[in-house]
């Protein structure tokens, strides 16, 4: 019997282990919180399914393949919201707002009244927006607890340990993020610091993007009217704690797309790095008998159900996925 | 070096064209062009826009990159990677202590004495702070630094940093990323007759290769940019433009280029009507 082996319980690990089990396939992981968490970068995410804004900064293939995500997400337990995401820029640097729509699409320029029918809470405090209507997000955490119990409900857990006594698997999937660098010397920290504020008056439907020339932001709605604000992007390995600097510099910015959010209380401050190849371009490499499946830097939640059904269709159908690499194939 | 017989005529020597880099502090540069490495889409990016641009230096900011034990070990690999010196900066600091810090820990990082000296004076305009400056450009040039001052185009202050030790001077085109080009020409243009043998390079504010043409044209040494090329669509294509522009400066200055006049001048002068 053909036995799979995930290393990781972050969106890779457990996105690939759900794909493999949806097809039938016996799969084990391994990860040693036990499951999602803090100790991965996973925790931290934004959450956005935004291909369209994505192709903005990120090669095509990004916007291309993280098309899939949404429906994917939804249709393994997530909650999914299908309510578009904005982009604005600030009073003074509408050339940025220009710059964004030309390097994009599938978006609509709004006018200050349009904005006000989409987003009450932002009347009158921008002139125009773009509105991507086709893009969703979810919450990372609630959607990485459903495909736990999801994967828990067809029988397979999170083990702590490898079992020295269960056979040896087939095939190994390593999603262990930055913790593969033992095995992948291309792999690189990309650091991100985030915050979630609540109690601010302040609603919104949708992810909201503000443009900055050196610290975009951006603002995404969580259950129970509380506020993800991310993310900042550093080349740095370093998993510690937010800096003041960056608290600042996410928070000044903030303030300037609603003032209310000064009033927000602070209820986490969190960091990490996510791990990236130097294309920034997320991929799966063959090391005999095991297959990572890591580097996907900022696009985490967009782009692991792609990369999930990659590693299936290699593993079960024999396929050379689209994402597979294979310079530095050994 | 004798040449072995039979190997023909001794080869005609290397055209000089006078589009050989400037020189700091003694270091002959292979070109005029320095290339910022932050904001790109990715390092592969920046790596590509490295090799199209052949920058006679690439500066990288410490303090964006969290330094230290801590640091982001793999960019720094890659920056050195890059084929060209390394040039750290002091970007974000905003007081001379903090540059004069991280001026330290770039030495130890990159084991290099130069130093892109920054010290800005307003976080909106990240206009220089001149005062911060010649104090941090002090202390550095007294601790062996080979300090390139980020500053603006105002003479006197060149005339400070120049006194506290300094060999290079960075005027400002227009300010860090606004992609404006020479903001100040007369400025710009008076700063260089004051001075006309001080290595000086445009730094920050140029959007357009033809921005950095005309710095070179005006007696300009180089240019540095960094977001007009990382931003760009296309940051290769970009870079390369860069360094044909910079390349056409420095040619067309040193060609000797006619004076602008008010009037035509017909290359074939038409008998009995000289101002036709």
């Amino acid at each position: 019997m053909t036995r799979f082996l995930v290393l990781g319980a972050g969106v890779a690990g457990l996105c690939a282990a759900a794909e493999l089990a949806a097809r039938g396939a016996p799969v084990r992981i391994v990860d040693p919180a036990g499951g999602p968490g803090p100790q991965g970068c996973s925790w931290w995410a934004g959450g956005m399914l935004a291909p369209d804004c994505e192709a903005e900064s990120a090669d095509p293939l990004i916007a291309r393949l993280g098309r899939e995500a949404a429906d994917w997400w939804a249709a393994r337990g997530a909650q999914v919201t299908r309510a578009g995401s904005l982009v604005v820029a600030l009073p003074g640097d509408g050339a940025a707002l220009d710059a964004f729509a030309a390097r994009s699409s599938g978006w609509r320029m709004l006018d200050a009244e349009a904005l006000a029918a989409l987003e009450p809470d932002l009347g009158g405090r921008f002139s125009r927006a773009l509105f991507f209507p086709d893009e969703a997000h979810l919450d990372p955490r609630a959607a990485l607890a459903a495909l736990r119990d999801g994967l828990a409900a067809r029988g397979v857990e999170v083990a702590r340990a490898l079992d020295p006594a269960a056979p040896r698997p087939a095939a190994t999937l390593d999603c262990r993020g930055l913790g593969a660098r033992d095995l992948l010397p291309d792999l690189r920290g990309v650091r991100g610091e985030m915050m979630i504020l609540r109690g601010a008056e302040l609603r919104l439907g949708r992810p909201v993007r503000v443009l900055h020339p050196r610290h975009p932001i951006y603002v995404t709605p969580r259950a129970g009217g509380a506020l993800m604000l991310g993310a900042t992007q550093i080349e740095s390995d370093w998993r510690g704690p937010a800096r003041a600097r960056s608290a600042h510099e996410l928070l000044s910015v903030a303030l300037a797309l609603h003032p209310a959010l000064a009033e927000a209380e602070i209820l986490e401050l969190g960091a990490d790095a996510r791990p990236a190849f130097p294309d920034n371009i997320p991929r799966l490499r063959r090391q005999g008998d095991r297959i990572h499946v890591n580097g996907l830097f900022r696009h985490g939640f967009l782009m692991a159900p792609v990369l999930a059904r990659m590693a299936a269709e290699h593993l079960l159908d024999g396929r050379m996925p689209e994402l597979m690499d294979h310079a530095a194939e050994n | 070096m004798t040449r072995a017989p039979h190997a023909g005529p001794e080869p005609a020597p290397e055209p000089q064209d006078d589009a050989g880099g400037p020189i700091f502090y003694g270091r002959r540069m292979r070109s005029a062009l320095m290339l910022g490495t932050a904001g790109y889409p990715s390092p592969a990016a920046l790596a590509e826009a490295a090799r199209a641009a052949r920058p006679a230096a690439v500066t990288v900011s410490l303090r964006r990159e969290d330094a230290g034990a801590r640091a982001g070990a793999a960019f720094w690999e890659l920056v050195r990677g890059l084929g060209a010196p390394v040039l750290p900066n002091t970007a974000g600091c905003f007081t001379a202590r903090e540059a004069v810090t991280t001026a330290q820990m770039a030495r130890e990082l990159f084991g290099t004495d130069w130093i892109k000296l920054e010290v800005i004076g307003r976080a909106d305009t990240l206009a220089p702070d001149p005062f911060g400056l010649v104090e941090a450009a002090r202390i550095l040039c007294a601790e062996g630094f080979r300090v390139f001052p980020y500053a603006t185009e105002d003479a006197v202050l060149a005339e400070r940093l120049l006194e506290a030790g300094c060999q290079v001077l960075m005027p400002w085109g227009a300010p860090i990323g606004a992609g404006l080009g020479l903001a100040n020409p007369h400025g710009l243009r008076a700063l260089r007759r004051c001075f006309p043998d001080v290595p000086m390079v445009i730094d920050a504010g140029l959007g357009l290769p033809s921005h950095a043409a005309a710095a070179l044209e005006m007696g300009f040494d180089a240019v540095l940019v960094n977001t007009a090329v990382a931003r760009a669509a296309d940051p290769a294509r970009m870079a390369r433009a860069f360094a044909r522009a910079v390349e056409a400066g420095a040619l067309g200055r040193a060609a000797g280029p006619i004076p602008p006049r008010e009037t035509a001048t017909p290359s074939t002068p038409v008998a009995g009507r000289p101002f036709s």
